[in-house]
């Protein structure tokens, strides 16, 4: 059977490794499970009700949200007007484009590093401090305030640093299929700039934009690598700002090992994702028909 | 390129875009010309509020203090990051290169089924299922091995979705002509079908091989002794939880983002390429 020898040994570890992991989590999400995978007492629905009552879990997804309303803005308008004008342009298109993309490579502890200690350092040598210090301010603790929360100026622009280029690279490999005869038949019935952007290349990268957007959210959703390094210190994390991965890291594998509730934090997260995601699609495809 | 003459206002916009590029470019250099600063600047002057550009004195000794310091295990979470990154970029194009094949060329009764149960993993993000697979790989006894790090991360549902997308386009006359020679399956694959394919497997691999390297929760998660640290374990656990020398932790931030940089600009292509194949789901 020629496709099993194909397929098998892929089809096999996602088995083991996706479905039974996932399965086992569901069984356990209704047990009381600290510190065991084995659990005997069977607490039915009792670990989804603590996890919907518990405040910290409800305010990691308003942490969601408001990051979500910060980045995905941001980043779709940003990587669409980089897009555009590197498209435009022609001599050093190609120099331009590597700078917007280069950030891709750089791992978001790294980046988390720079921004932490340099970019949005508490001292007079941070950059940002040095910068506004220019003007005769005194230097900010952009970390530690919670009163403005200037923390999310230093989480927000860390992410889209991280991953403009990528979605730079999405809307110019998008601008490249459209049509140039949609271009040359626009500029014969006299369309200037403004409106062939608003009538032509808009209207052109929809499937895109689409993609872009739903990508922009889920990868949100996930967010955990520069909220953990750029918040925490000497080991301690602040009781505000966790979004719900931080969370369940602290839940589920902090130093009680509650399965339980992590199980069920994981199933109540996966099913809130998949909700964005059909929902999501579904608008779009409404939108795509008027 | 042939410049048709312009109008003055065109001249105008033209100046103002350059403008606008050059600035952003700048300010997305800014980053990376800070880690190379901070790397070559001693511990002390790092906190001299006094702005510089340059490190007051060049502290190369930076990079041989790293690699002695007894509390930050740099070589051996480097050659664990490599391992790790090298051995699941090579496993993901052999097991999703060749399920994508399979899915895409080797007529069966229940392709479809196995298809769609392969494609339904894609609607739950992989970082949410970090709790259940922790159970797992814990009662597995893989804490801190590198199998616990490598093996689960093997299973790339996105990959063979993309490669079952990419075979489905490939030239159907080539396996023909191969089929008549006498290959199985088998050898059409290995001989005929990867050869022809290695832009597409480089642009796969080349992608595969960053997300691995900068991995950051699962490391974290399973790498829980020091032997066991990849290279960002490494750098997050003196950044957040101990006071080190932090000249050295940003030459460690540079060495550990050295070699995707190298990747960059040699490579740029084919990283462009995955980035839009797997951006779009490759349609």
């Amino acid at each position: 059977m020629w496709f099993w020898v194909f397929v098998g040994p892929f089809a096999l570890g996602l088995v083991v490794f996706i479905y039974v992991p996932i399965l086992w989590s569901v069984y356990l999400s209704f047990f009381s499970a600290y510190n065991t995978v084995t659990p005997s007492r069977f607490v039915g629905l009792g670990n989804y009700a603590d996890m919907l009552a518990d405040p910290a879990f409800r305010s990691s997804l308003g942490t969601f949200l408001v990051f979500a309303a910060f980045i995905v803005p941001t980043t779709f308008v940003l990587s669409l007007g980089a897009a555009l004008l590197v498209a435009r342009t022609r001599v050093m298109q190609t120099f331009f484009r590597s700078v917007f993309f280069l950030p891709v490579a750089c791992s978001y502890v790294v980046a988390s590093l720079v921004w932490k200690m340099s970019l949005f350092s508490g001292v007079a040598s941070g950059v940002a401090n040095a910068a506004i210090g220019l003007a005769g301010h005194e230097p900010i603790p952009w970390l530690s305030l919670t009163d403005p929360p200037w923390y999310w100026l230093v989480i927000v622009s860390a992410r889209l640093w991280l991953q403009l280029g990528f979605f730079m690279i999405l809307f110019l490999a998008g601008i490249q299929r459209i049509n140039p005869v949609l271009y040359e038949a626009a500029a014969i019935d006299g369309a200037r700039g403004w409106q062939t952007l608003r009538y032509i290349t808009l209207p052109q990268l929809t499937a895109t934009s689409t993609a872009v957007l739903l990508l922009l959210i889920v990868n949100a959703f996930q967010a955990f690598d520069e909220f953990f390094n750029i918040l925490s210190t000497f080991g301690t994390y602040p009781p505000y700002a966790r979004p719900p991965l931080v969370y369940l890291y602290y839940v589920a594998l902090g130093r009680g090992q509650d399965f339980g509730h992590g199980s069920a934090g994981a199933v109540i997260l996966t099913a809130v994702i998949a909700v964005v995601a059909l929902v999501q699609g579904r608008a779009m495809r409404l939108g795509r028909e008027d | 390129m042939a410049v048709v003459a312009k109008r003055p206002q065109d001249r105008a916009a033209a100046a103002v875009r350059y403008t606008v590029l050059v600035l952003a470019a700048l300010l997305f250099l800014l980053p990376f010309a800070l880690l190379a600063r901070n790397a070559l600047t001693l511990d002390q002057d790092l906190n001299n509020p006094e702005w510089h550009w340059f490190p007051p004195t060049w502290a190369w000794s930076n990079l041989t203090d790293l690699f002695t310091n007894p509390e930050l295990p740099m070589a051996r979470s480097l050659v664990n990051s490599l391992l790790i990154a090298v051995t699941q970029t090579a496993g993901v194009l052999v097991l999703s290169g060749m399920a994508g094949y399979g899915l895409a060329r080797i007529p069966y009764r229940w392709s479809n089924a196995v298809f769609y149960t392969i494609t339904a993993t894609l609607l739950i993000p992989a970082a949410v299922t970090f709790v259940p697979s922790f159970v797992l790989v814990s009662t597995l006894g893989w804490i801190s091995t590198l199998r616990g790090l490598i093996i689960p991360g093997l299973f790339q549902a996105l990959a063979t979705f993309l490669f079952r997308q990419f075979f489905l386009s490939f030239p159907k006359e080539v396996e023909e002509a191969a089929f008549l020679d006498g290959l199985s399956y088998w050898g059409t694959f290995w001989r005929v079908v990867v050869p022809n394919s290695l832009g597409f497997t480089a642009a796969i691999g080349t992608i595969t091989f960053i997300q691995s390297w900068n991995a950051f929760l699962w490391p974290l998660v399973i790498g829980r002794s020091q032997e066991a640290w990849t290279v960002q374990v490494a750098l997050s656990t003196f950044l957040t939880a101990q006071s080190v020398d932090f000249g050295q932790l940003f030459m460690g931030a540079l060495v550990a983002i050295a070699p995707l940089l190298l990747m960059f600009v040699f490579l740029q292509r084919w990283i462009v390429e995955g980035v839009e194949r797997s951006g779009i789901g490759g349609d």
